[in-house]
């Protein structure tokens, strides 16, 4: 598939969003049961109200994906059976929650844990939606795993976590260190999961050939002409044009700038207090996501490619 | 139920993209708008279109075979393109099985086109929804023109007759037949998508021959030979001895 930098900066932008709420609910959530110690009301306000901010942003790149941004309103229309559909209306009520909950930290609301408690559910459902919009197409195989879901919810908790580490540092120091242990956990688990997705994707054997596409059970089939000479939405739209090579640097790229070099970055700002090396923890770890998302997208071999081999 | 479908001979196709250009004609001019076409006279010339005929070579030189393959939408009866469009813009409809897009209701999200193994369905450019072949739905049902060419564009272009039309539910239609009988397949069925469209294989033209069947072999000139004292065996005999002789 052809990496398209919309998709990419939205998925990326909404799982910190969601990572950080997260990290945001469970300490308010500790705190009112008496289970850690309170922090500063500014730590809370602050989270929530980024994690509204993040999830804008990647509100506003989806945008950047359509053709007739005009109409997006319409897309709600199919819950019933497209995943897109759920998630954009499962995006802007948890968006809308998370500001109620910022709101309601704010003002010190009775209702704060429970606004907070849809937030978390519509955070989860939301990271089921992101991921079953491309688990669900079966035959792009690279894609069509659990695996997938469970990606996206580790790498957006471990980059929210993250950032909810550099805030703990400026806000509320007493939470730096248990939040970076989590942060750290999180990228570790997730390294895990994206290492094996990358397994089973060189392991997988295409169920489509050449012979399938066209239906000629021979051996030798070779494609001499595709039907224009400059190339079509089909050549634009589902192939990267990258060489092997270049696929391989990014891989390397995420694979290190998404999980070693922040999980360190993030140890020792949170061992030696310092914000700054917090900070290039999270700026890292997101350029990584960046990378990651681009390879997810890029490594995905679409079967109607194989119509589409040579241009004449 | 009717299930309106093509039925595509890839034994007759010649490749002379008829089918093309007169489903370009028909569709730009119609009244869902033009099928855009960027820089046509550049060096990338680039557009939209619902058909494409295809090139292919089966074999190693010198035993080899060309087949011209045109791909459209295939319809499918369970079109997996349907059911991920979040706005119900792609639909499938009952009475015929048509697969269309409302050009009106599309965001240009482009994730119909992705969970479609075919590839055939493309973005328009300038209007920015997707686009795929309606079957000619606009004109197959229009009484105002002669009932022989309320049939699709392509397949009243086609000179060879490699495009046939027709419902494939109807037992008895000419396509219906045509699958049955002469080998007709479906695309990638490993995806289950059931298309409508179908494909008829190319066949090579054979004759078995036996010697025998060109160079009789029970003449009397050939059998009476092998018994001596025969004219045939003398006729034989005096032949190698002038041929020895020589």
């Amino acid at each position: 598939m052809h990496p398209a930098w919309s998709v990419i900066l939205f998925t990326t932008l909404i799982g910190v969003a969601q990572g950080l709420f997260v990290a945001v609910y469970a300490i308010d959530i500790g705190a009112r049961l008496d289970l850690i110690a309170t922090p500063a009301r500014a730590f809370f306000v602050t989270g929530a109200a980024l994690a509204v901010a993040f999830s804008a942003l990647g509100l506003l790149a989806s945008f950047w994906h359509l053709g007739r941004p005009e109409r997006a309103w319409r897309a709600a229309a199919m819950w019933r059976t497209s995943w897109l559909s759920r998630e954009v209306i499962v995006l802007p009520a948890f968006t809308a929650s998370v500001a109620a909950y910022c709101f309601a930290l704010a003002t010190d609301a009775v209702w704060t844990p429970s606004i907070g408690l849809l937030a978390l559910v519509l955070c989860l459902a939301l990271f089921v939606c992101t991921g079953m919009i491309y688990a669900c197409l079966k035959f792009l195989q690279e894609w069509a795993s659990p695996l997938t879901l469970v990606n996206y919810f580790l790498l957006g908790c471990a980059s929210g976590f993250n950032l909810a580490t550099l805030l703990a540092s400026l806000l509320a120091p007493r939470f730096t260190e248990p939040l970076a242990v989590w942060a750290v956990g999180f990228t570790t688990v997730a390294l895990g999961v994206r290492a094996a997705m990358l397994t089973r994707n060189a392991r997988l054997r295409p169920r489509s050939t050449i012979q399938t596409a066209i239906g000629i059970r021979h051996p030798n089939v070779q494609q001499k002409a595709q039907g224009s000479m400059g190339g079509s939405f089909n050549t634009r739209e589902f192939m990267h044009g990258r060489s092997r090579h270049f696929l391989r640097s990014v891989k390397w790229t995420f694979l290190v700038l998404a999980f070693p070099v922040p999980a360190a970055l993030v140890w020792i700002g949170a061992t030696t207090d310092a914000s700054l090396v917090l900070g290039c923890a999270f700026v890292v770890q997101y350029a990584g996501l960046l990378a990651e998302r681009w390879f997810f997208f890029a490594q995905a071999n679409h079967p109607q490619n194989l119509y589409y081999q040579v241009i004449s | 139920m009717t299930q309106l479908a093509l039925v595509i001979d890839l034994n007759v196709c010649v490749g002379c993209h008829a089918c093309v250009t007169s489903c370009k004609e028909w569709n730009t001019s119609g009244v869902a708008g033009f099928l855009t076409d960027e820089n046509p006279y550049g060096k990338d010339p680039t557009g939209t279109f619902f058909n494409r005929v295809q090139t292919y070579e089966v074999g190693a030189f010198p035993d080899t075979e060309t087949v011209h393959f045109p791909k459209s939408c295939l319809h499918c009866e369970d079109p997996p393109c349907v059911p991920v469009c979040p706005t119900g813009a792609s639909y499938k409809r009952k009475e015929d099985g048509i697969v269309l897009v409302d050009y009106d209701k599309c965001i240009g999200c482009k994730y119909c086109a992705w969970a479609c193994p075919y590839g055939v369905r493309e973005l328009d450019e300038k209007q920015q929804v997707m686009k795929k072949c309606t079957l000619c739905v606009d004109r197959i049902y229009d009484t105002a023109i002669p009932e022989a060419q309320r049939k699709p564009a392509c397949v009243t272009a086609c000179p060879t007759n490699a495009r046939l039309y027709g419902d494939v539910h109807d037992e008895h239609s000419e396509v219906s037949i045509a699958i049955r009988e002469r080998g007709g397949y479906a695309l990638m069925p490993e995806w289950g998508t059931a298309p409508a469209n179908h494909y008829l294989p190319k066949r090579r033209s054979t004759c078995a021959v036996a010697d025998d069947q060109v160079a009789r072999v029970d003449t009397a000139r050939v059998t009476d030979a092998a018994v001596p004292g025969t004219l045939a065996a003398l006729i034989a005999e005096a032949q190698a001895a002038a041929g020895a002789g020589r």
